[in-house]
């Protein structure tokens, strides 16, 4: 099995456990925790995906040279949009954690089921 | 029940969407279509060493833009939903005190704060030659002033001085990018200044020089989040 797919797996059973975490759980905190497995696991898609086979990382040096490159390095551009996606959802994730501290100013708790007037 | 229901069928129909993902995967040998453009031009159009940071810095120039706005109105956001709580609750008690850190820790944050930012600092100058750029560089710096904040929790860092790092590097990014409108071949190009040896620390035009940008807007914006969250 190719270390690639190995990788491209585990983070698609991240994005599943991620998922199943945010909908069991009614603790905000841990929603939020389960938002972060998946935020890691699309970036593990995203970097497998990018993969060449027998690539290095994509900085040139004495080994890699500019002739040969398209089939010595790894793709750079999955790289430097995971580099954007980790900083996006570092962000996401402080948004909602001051909703968090919020909502546990109004009501001293941080279960989802006692902000019970917004639900549908 | 049927909300138990509903939730097992979607991450079973989940499950079976990345079962077939995963079962057509097949690694590529080679670089298609606009990575290979980027692994056989980059070198010679920009000069860097690090082809993600030329990606990040010059090619995809503008969503780095964007990326940082972004950092900057989640960091703007946090605290304006912060500040509020603290407004309400400043009338009711004094600024809290939290117990002193023990000796051990106060030694070890003398000797090692210095040296995270250094080892941050390092990372952002050398992003276009080594694995590291900005983000990196200033999430090292916040992993640095988290470190104070733990370890001398009483003491606060000067907010004022965070803002205007934060805004004066923001803006500069900003006047570099248009000058490459001008002297160069459009918005956040690096050629404005000559792209000098390949591989040395002064080369890759402007790269560099936005790499210490971002990574002192991020250092500064994430230290006055965590900041915020603390108080």
């Amino acid at each position: 099995m190719p270390i690639s797919s190995i990788v491209l797996v585990t983070g698609l059973l991240l994005i599943l456990i991620g998922l199943w975490a945010m909908f069991v759980h009614k603790n905000i905190i841990r929603m939020i925790i389960g938002f972060s497995i998946i935020d890691t696991g699309i970036h593990m898609v995203m970097v497998a995906l990018g993969y060449i086979t027998g690539g290095t990382a994509p900085i040139f040096d004495d080994v890699v040279n500019v002739a040969d490159s398209s089939i010595q390095i790894v793709d750079p551009v999955p790289s430097a949009l995971v580099l954007t996606a980790i900083v996006i959802g570092l962000g996401v994730t402080a948004i909602m954690l001051s909703y968090a501290v919020m909502i546990y100013n109004a009501k001293k708790s941080l279960s989802i089921d006692d902000c019970a007037e917004q639900k549908w | 029940m049927l909300k138990r229901l509903f939730m097992v069928l979607a991450l079973a129909l989940m499950a079976v969407m990345f079962f077939d993902i995963a079962g057509n995967y097949s690694e590529r040998t080679e670089l298609t279509g606009i990575s290979k453009h980027y692994a056989n031009e980059g070198a010679d159009e920009l000069g860097a060493a690090n082809l993600v940071a030329s990606v990040v810095i010059t090619y995809r120039g503008l969503d780095t833009l964007g990326e940082v706005t972004v950092l900057f109105i989640s960091a703007a956001g946090a605290s304006l939903l912060l500040r509020r709580r603290r407004e309400k609750l400043a009338g009711e008690d004094s600024p809290r005190r939290y117990a002193e850190s023990s000796e051990i820790v106060q030694t070890t944050l003398s000797i090692l704060f210095p040296i995270i930012l250094l080892f941050g600092v390092y990372i952002f100058i050398n992003g276009h030659l080594t694995p590291g750029g900005g983000f990196q560089g200033g999430a090292v710096i916040a992993s640095g002033i988290l470190f104070f904040m733990l370890a001398r929790p009483n003491d606060s860092l000067s907010h004022s001085l965070l803002v205007r790092i934060e805004s004066l590097s923001g803006f500069t990014y900003v006047v570099l990018g248009l000058l490459g409108v001008i002297l160069a071949g459009g918005f956040l190009d690096n050629r404005v200044i000559p792209l000098g040896d390949f591989g040395s620390l002064f080369s890759a035009g402007l790269i560099p020089l936005i790499n210490i940008l971002i990574g002192l807007k991020v250092g500064s914006e994430l230290g006055s989040l965590l900041q915020k969250f603390k108080e």
